[in-house]
């Protein structure tokens, strides 16, 4: 499977009276924009906001981002089995708005939405400081559940990616990167003298704010399987999950997922990169069984040397990672596990929930639990009512002046454990 | 022109030494009666002194302090008689310090010696707590004051004997100084001190995926790489002994799934939790959803706020003690979100609440989480 994938670089966005890009510049036809998102009887209002990197803005309770993309060749369309037809993804032609991306805030629906600044040390924290985005600040009808909410914020987050992308479809990309992975066989005969790595993608499913989609199935109910690496940079993964936003794959996340592009970038030249294995993290103990003992048994299969696993969330996900590793450890695979750490506001505490002599080799994206402050913002976008309550707040994390003194567990992708970030954490 | 500018140079220079001497920062050291020079351990039962300056290794120490730094008393002790006497020890040295008004407290180096370490470690920790003043001690790492005290103290990595103390000198002196001035302390390898378990967040040249891939290449390869997180040892918590007769049991409910009355009147955080909460429910007979909810924000809680017994069963243990099957439920429960708090807090909060549980005659607990 061979994917195209087309950045148009997009360094600033404006609102205008028709949406387009030109000249870098995304302009936003704003009340088209939301009227195309009001078509929901869920949502009472929307508003379309605009944030740009170096502003003194910040954006919370943040649900999702989207990177705004398009599939100009190939089989099926964007978000298969969500928002295109349930076609396999992942060859053919993608155009990306390379630098733009769509944000969905509002009210929250859990404790577990992020921040993120677009200045100030905040802004080092999470990679979406750096992009041109389109917030999408959502008001839901009153009366809905939490599951209804959650569930229409989701899709407007990637209806408007697609509308945006949409934009991009008869554009010449400024450049155009290539992946490829071939079947199973000739894969492995096209670099025979090279170790065969897979990568163990760990999805979070464990509920409400949770939860992620593939080609529109809750992985909840998956056992894991194997992926083209392509079909994920088509939308094949979903995310439904913000909780505690440090740590969790938004759907940018998965688009771009910094892993995938990293094996491609030794593919051929130290491992032949044999594919992805995707499963879940659901809060049965047999699930947990279940799905472990086959990642093991498919890296098995695949006659992988080596994988890398890389975890969604902390504390209960912390034993899928562990019984992951250790299992596919067990079958003579060599394994680098990605993961972040709670060791505590001082961080003295020990970082994971579990732990096993097989986890030898470990990435970590931070300590979460550590704590910053994060200066006033001239301009808040969604509501600031929150700040205390959410995941990574704490009773007095908002001063008056719009101070926010939290741990970098409330900045959304601040830890993320594909390894998206410099951040890490040193014994001292 | 030429003699005009010397004589400001040396007015400057006059100055600057003015400054200096003004503004040396104080240092007291510890040392054994060994390194004293009193004797070896036929003198290690000796009584603490305090000398004015510096004693034997001190020389070396106060050298290379250069003009920042002094050491203007010395506390001599013998190994056995601290250790045997620790705690009325550490109270006699910390009132013979007091009046000094010092910067910093710094102790050996101990090197293998383990007495001496564990008397060295003990005597920073105090310093540091009772007197809120910088501490840094230097020792060899398989010393057992090392494993005891490095994680509360400094520890600058020596050898394991005195030939040693040429190279040990300088790096503890270099801390020595960090320290009193507040500076940023670098990490183990850049200072030359043992790893004191604090984790601490950096940004690196590369992302971690590409990290990871080359860690997994060397792996793959078979050669030396560095994990980011060594795994730790944990705990292994065995069992209480089984209750024999349950209808005559006092037992309590303890949860870390955030059950709270509605509204969380202690401020309990939706994740890593600082604090618990202890709620009377010796009139509650189950748990409805406009009584009870859940603070936790580290699960789906719905279910749990359509019904807190689910995560938190008083309802079913009130229809238990009715039975006789169990003696009484517990008059308090005890909460916290377990979602993100580190196991640090999670002891200490239980440390607490089980003296009371104790005190209370509680037989058994139930530790229900999410």
């Amino acid at each position: 499977m061979r994917l195209e994938l087309g950045h148009i670089l997009i360094n600033d966005v404006q609102f205008g009276d028709v949406s387009k890009v030109e000249n870098g510049v995304l302009y936003v036809n704003k009340e088209e924009m939301k009227a195309l998102l009001l078509q929901d009887d869920h949502i009472a209002d929307i508003q379309i906001e605009l944030a740009k990197p170096g502003e003194s803005t910040r954006i919370t309770p943040v649900k999702d981002v989207i990177e705004p993309r398009v599939k100009v060749s190939g089989d099926g369309g964007i978000f298969p089995g969500v928002k295109n037809k349930v076609k396999t993804v992942g060859s053919g032609r993608t155009h990306v708005l390379k630098g733009a991306a769509v944000v969905t805030a509002g009210k929250i629906v859990g404790f577990q939405e992020g921040i993120i600044d677009m200045s100030g040390i905040g802004a080092e924290y999470t990679p979406f400081s750096k992009l041109n985005n389109v917030v999408v600040v959502i008001e839901p009808q009153e009366g809905l559940t939490q599951y209804e909410y959650e569930a229409a914020a989701r899709n407007a987050g990637l209806t408007a990616g697609i509308y945006l992308g949409e934009l991009a479809r008869n554009l010449t990309p400024d450049e155009i990167e290539v992946y490829e992975t071939k079947p199973i066989f000739e894969q492995a005969n096209e670099y025979p003298e090279l170790p065969k790595v897979g990568y163990v993608y760990m999805l979070q499913t464990q509920g409400l704010l949770h939860d992620t989609y593939v080609y529109g199935v809750d992985a909840k109910k998956i056992v894991p399987t194997i992926l083209y690496p392509t079909e994920i940079m088509d939308g094949a993964i979903l995310s439904g999950n913000c909780v505690s936003a440090c740590d969790k794959n938004t759907t940018y996340h998965h688009l771009n997922n910094p892993i995938i592009k990293n094996l491609y970038a030794q593919h051929g030249k130290e491992i032949n990169f044999m594919g992805v294995i995707i499963t879940n993290e659901n809060v049965f103990l047999a699930d947990k069984e279940r799905s472990s003992d086959w990642t093991a048994k498919l890296t098995e299969y695949l006659g992988l040397d080596g994988a890398i696993v890389s975890q969604e969330g902390f504390g209960n996900p912390d034993t899928d990672l562990i019984m992951n590793c250790k299992k596919i450890e067990g079958k003579g695979v060599k394994t680098v596990i990605v993961t972040d750490e709670y060791a505590g506001q001082d961080g003295s505490s020990q970082s994971l929930a579990d732990a096993d002599k097989a986890a030898d080799a470990v990435i970590t994206g931070g300590n979460a639990n550590e704590v910053i402050t994060l200066p006033p913002m001239d301009r808040i976008i969604g509501m600031l009512d929150y700040t205390d309550t959410i995941a990574g707040g704490f009773n007095g994390s908002l001063k008056a002046d719009g101070t926010i003194v939290a741990e970098i567990q409330i900045i959304t992708g601040a830890t993320n454990e594909l390894g998206f970030n410099k951040l890490t954490a040193r014994t001292y | 022109m030429a003699t005009g500018n010397s004589e400001v140079v040396n007015n400057a220079k006059a100055l600057s030494i003015e400054v200096d001497k003004m503004s040396k920062l104080r240092v007291i050291h510890y040392i054994n009666q060994f390194y004293a020079g009193i004797g070896g351990e036929e003198k290690a039962d000796i009584k603490p002194e305090i000398r004015e300056g510096f004693v034997g290794p001190g020389m070396a120490l106060n050298t290379a302090f250069k003009d920042e730094a002094e050491i203007v008393a010395t506390v001599i002790c013998g190994d056995s008689y601290f250790n045997e006497n620790i705690d009325e020890v550490k109270a006699e040295i910390i009132e013979m310090i007091k009046p000094y008004n010092a910067d910093i407290f710094v102790a050996g180096p101990a090197f293998n010696a383990g007495r001496y370490g564990v008397a060295c470690g003990a005597m920073c920790k105090e310093v540091q707590e009772v007197l809120d003043m910088p501490a840094v001690t230097a020792m060899y790492e398989e010393n057992p004051g090392a494993d005891m005290y490095k994680k509360f103290v400094y520890t600058v990595a020596t050898g394991n004997s005195a030939a040693t103390m040429r190279k040990a000198v300088p790096a503890l002196s270099q801390l020595v100084l960090k320290l009193a001035k507040n500076e940023v302390i670098g990490t183990p390898e850049e200072d030359g001190y043992l790893a004191r378990g604090i984790r601490k967040n950096i940004f690196e040249e590369k992302i971690g995926a590409e990290r990871a891939v080359e860690m997994l290449v060397k792996k793959l390869k078979g050669e030396a790489f560095v994990t980011e997180y060594p795994m730790p040892a944990f705990d292994k918590v065995v069992p209480g002994k089984a209750i024999k007769d349950l209808s005559k049991a006092r037992i309590a409910l303890v949860t870390s799934g955030g059950v709270v009355p509605k509204g969380n009147p202690d401020r309990i955080a939706s994740s890593s939790a600082q604090n618990y909460g202890r709620y009377d429910i010796s009139t509650v007979h189950d748990l409805t959803s406009e009584t009870y909810e859940t603070a936790h924000g580290g699960y789906d809680p719905v279910y749990c706020n359509a019904d807190s017994d689910r995560v938190l069963p008083v309802d079913i243990l009130r229809e238990k003690e009715k039975a006789g099957e169990i003696g009484e439920l517990y008059k308090y429960f005890y909460t916290t979100t377990g979602n993100g708090t580190s196991v640090k807090n999670s002891l200490a909060f239980a440390r607490e609440f089980t003296k009371e549980l104790i005190a209370d005659g509680v037989d058994a607990v139930i530790l229900t989480s999410t």
